[in-house]
C-alpha cells in the first residue's frame, strides 16, 4: 500500500513538473517573451528590467530553473491587469470557485445519486427512464446554453433571481443549478450502472435471499460496494467542474478562478494566464491523488483499513 | 426549428439495423446537419454578412418587403436563419476537422507507443497522463493566450480534445493484437512493420477507433462552441454557432432569438450525436468503456 501511494505521489509530481515545464517550453515557442508579454509601447529601459528580471539574458537552462523555481514560490510575476503578483489574483479568486464548484458538486449528489438508485431498483420504470433520458441530457447539453436558458426564465420573464453578480447567496443559485444540473445527468446514469452490477453480485442475493430489506441491502451492502467507482467518476469529474467554472462564472458575472482565466487571456495577461493554469493543473493532480488515497482506505482489496467501511468484496 | 423533416429511412431496414425510432431520428437528424453544412450557399435566403439596418432586432416571422426573417434578425438586421446556416457549416467543419486531427494524431502515437515499447512508450504514456490531468477547454484557452487567435491553431486546439483516448485505445489494442497467433505469423513469414501495421493491425482496431471519434465528436463541438462564445474562438465577421450564442447573450432581454436559436443547433447536434455513437458502439464494438 505504502508502495502504491509513493508511486502515485511520484507521478502526480511528475505530471505537476512537466506541466510547468510545457508553459516554460510553450512561452519561449511563442517568441521572446519581453515582447509578448510587455505591451509595445513599452519604454526600452523598463524591457530591459524585465529582461533581466526574467534572466533573458541567461543560457536557456538557467532560464529554466530560474522559471521552476520562482513557479514554485507561486511567483509568475506582476499582473499587467492591476498591477499586483498574479498569484495574488488567483488566490483571490479561488475561494469563489470553491464554492459555486462544491456548491454544483453537492447539488449533483443530491439530485444524481438518488436518482440513479432508483433507477437502477425499479429497472425498466418509468423512472428508469427518467433518469437515462436526464443523463442523456447531462451530456449533451452546453452549459452555456442552459445558463441562457435559465437567465431568460429566471432572472427575465419571471424576475424572481439575479442573472449576475456576487453580492449575496442569492446570486449563486443560477450559476450552480447551471454547473450541477448536467453533473447530476451524468452522475445518475453512473450510480445507475454501478448499483445494476452491484445489484447482480451474488453476496446481494444472499442478503436478500436472509430477508434483508431492499433497503438494507442498498445501504448496507451496495452502496459501500459501489463507493469506489463514484469515488473514480468524482475525480474525474473534478475536471469538468472547473472547465464549466470558466464558462459560468463568465455567463454570471462570478469573479472565480475561471472568470480570470477567460478574461486574462482575452487581455492577454500572461502572467495571470500561467498562475491560472498551474494553480488548476495541481488542483486536478491532488485531486486525484486525494481519490486514490480514498479508494485505498475504502476498498479491502488494496490492504487499506477496509474493515471499518463494512464492505465485502 | 424546423429541422425534423427529413424523411425517416424504411421500417425494413432500420429494424435489421437494430435501430430504435429514436436513433433513426437522431441519424436523420445528423445527415440533415451536414446537407445544411455542405449546402449552406443554395439554402441560405440571404448572405451571413448582409446587413439592413431598417429591420434590426425583429422577431421571428417578420416580413419586411417581400423577405420573410423565418428566424427573426439580430442587432445589425442580419437574417438570423441565414447566420445559422453558415455558422452549422463553420462550427461542424471546424469540429470534423479536429475529430480528424486528434483521431490520426492519437492513433499514431498509439502505435508508436505499443510498437516501439521502451522509452517511447513511457514518453507518450507521460503526455497521455498530463494531458488527461488538464481539462482541454483551459488548456485552449492558455494557448490562446500565448500564441494568439488564428484559424489553423484554433483548429489543432479544438483537436486537444480527445486526442489521447485515441492514443490509451490504440495502444491498447495494439498491444493485445501483437501476441495473437495471426500476427505471428505474419511477421515470422517475414513481413515488414509497415504492412503488419497497414494490412492486419488497423483494419483490426478500426471499428473500436472510429466508435471512439463518434462519441468523442460532441466534446469536441462544444469546445469550439465554447471558445468562441467565450470570444476566443471563431472571430467576426466569421460566424460559428457559439459566436451566434454569445453575441446574442448580449440581447437577451430584448432579442431571446439571436442566442435561443443556435444554441438549440449545438444542443440537437451533440444530442444526435451521443445518442447515434452509443448505438454504433453496441452495434461495432461492445468492448469500449461504457464509461
Amino acid at each position: 500500500m505504502l508502495r502504491f501511494l509513493a508511486v502515485r505521489t511520484a507521478r502526480a509530481i511528475l505530471t505537476l513538473f512537466i506541466c510547468v515545464s510545457a508553459v516554460f517550453v510553450t512561452l519561449r515557442l511563442a517568441g521572446d517573451p519581453a515582447e509578448i508579454m510587455l505591451s509595445v509601447d513599452t519604454p526600452p529601459d523598463v524591457r530591459a528590467y524585465y529582461s533581466q528580471l526574467w534572466g533573458l539574458d541567461q543560457p536557456i537552462y538557467d532560464q529554466y530553473i530560474r522559471y521552476v523555481t520562482s513557479a514554485l514560490r507561486g511567483d509568475f510575476g506582476i499582473s499587467f491587469a492591476d498591477e499586483r503578483p498574479a498569484f495574488d489574483a488567483v488566490v483571490e479568486a479561488l475561494p469563489n470557485t470553491a464554492l459555486l464548484g462544491s456548491a454544483a458538486l453537492l447539488l449533483a449528489l443530491a439530485i444524481g445519486l438518488p436518482l440513479g438508485i432508483l433507477a437502477a431498483l425499479k429497472h425498466n420504470s418509468a423512472i428508469d427512464r427518467l433518469a437515462m433520458a436526464s443523463a442523456v441530457f447531462g451530456y449533451a447539453v452546453p452549459v452555456f446554453f442552459l445558463g441562457i436558458l435559465l437567465i431568460l426564465l429566471f432572472a427575465l420573464k419571471l424576475r424572481v433571481l439575479p442573472s449576475a453578480g456576487s453580492d449575496s447567496l442569492v446570486h449563486l443559485i443560477l450559476p450552480v443549478v447551471t454547473l450541477g444540473l448536467p453533473l447530476a445527468g451524468r452522475l445518475a446514469r453512473f450510480a445507475r450502472t454501478s448499483t445494476l452490477e452491484v445489484l447482480g453480485k451474488p453476496f446481494i442475493r444472499a442478503a436478500r435471499g436472509r430477508g434483508v430489506m431492499p433497503i438494507g441491502v442498498i445501504l448496507r451492502h451496495a452502496l459501500p460496494n459501489a463507493s469506489v467507482p463514484l469515488l473514480m467518476f468524482l475525480g474525474i469529474e473534478i475536471g469538468n467542474i472547473l472547465a464549466g467554472s470558466a464558462v459560468v462564472e463568465t455567463i454570471f458575472a462570478w469573479p472565480g478562478v475561471g472568470r480570470l482565466l477567460v478574461d486574462s487571456v482575452a487581455t492577454r495577461d500572461l502572467p495571470v494566464v500561467q498562475a491560472v493554469i498551474i494553480t488548476i493543473t495541481l488542483i486536478m493532480v491532488s485531486a486525484n491523488l486525494l481519490v486514490d488515497v480514498l479508494h485505498i482506505l475504502i476498498d479491502p482489496r488494496l490492504g487499506g483499513f477496509g474493515r471499518a467501511s463494512g464492505a465485502h468484496a | 426549428m424546423a429541422t425534423l423533416e427529413t424523411p425517416a429511412p424504411a421500417q425494413g431496414r432500420s429494424a435489421s439495423l437494430g435501430m430504435s425510432p429514436v436513433v433513426v431520428i437522431s441519424t436523420a437528424f445528423l445527415f440533415f446537419m451536414v446537407c445544411v453544412a455542405v449546402f449552406a450557399e443554395w439554402l441560405a435566403p440571404a448572405h451571413f454578412t448582409t446587413q439592413n439596418l431598417a429591420a434590426r432586432l425583429r422577431p421571428p416571422m417578420t416580413v419586411q418587403g417581400d423577405f420573410t426573417y423565418y428566424l427573426g434578425t439580430d442587432q445589425l438586421g442580419r437574417d438570423i436563419l441565414s447566420r445559422l446556416i453558415y455558422a452549422i457549416r463553420t462550427s461542424i467543419l471546424i469540429a470534423v476537422l479536429g475529430t480528424l486531427i486528434g483521431a490520426v494524431v492519437g492513433t499514431l502515437l498509439g502505435f508508436v507507443a505499443a510498437r516501439l515499447r521502451g522509452l517511447p512508450d513511457q514518453a507518450i504514456m507521460m503526455l497521455v497522463d498530463t494531458q488527461a490531468a488538464i481539462p482541454a477547454l483551459l488548456l485552449a484557452l492558455t494557448m490562446l493566450a500565448f500564441f494568439g487567435n488564428n484559424v489553423v491553431l484554433f483548429i489543432i486546439l479544438v483537436s486537444l480534445d480527445g486526442w489521447e483516448k485515441y492514443t490509451r485505445l490504440a495502444r491498447g489494442l495494439v498491444v493485445s493484437e501483437q501476441t495473437s497467433d495471426y500476427i505471428n505469423a505474419v511477421e515470422a513469414l517475414g513481413a515488414r512493420s509497415g504492412r503488419v501495421i497497414l494490412k492486419h493491425l488497423l483494419p483490426n482496431i478500426v471499428a473500436a477507433l472510429v466508435v471512439q471519434a463518434t462519441l468523442n465528436f460532441p466534446g469536441t463541438i462544444l469546445l469550439e462552441t465554447s471558445l468562441s462564445f467565450l470570444g476566443l474562438g471563431v472571430q467576426p465577421p466569421g460566424t460559428s454557432l457559439g459566436l451566434m450564442l454569445g453575441e446574442g447573450r448580449r440581447y437577451l432581454l430584448n432579442a431571446w432569438w439571436i442566442a435561443v436559436f443556435p444554441g438549440c443547433a449545438i444542443f440537437l447536434t451533440t444530442l444526435a450525436m451521443s445518442l447515434f455513437g452509443d448505438w454504433l458502439r453496441d452495434r461495432l464494438d461492445p468492448t469500449v468503456d461504457r464509461g
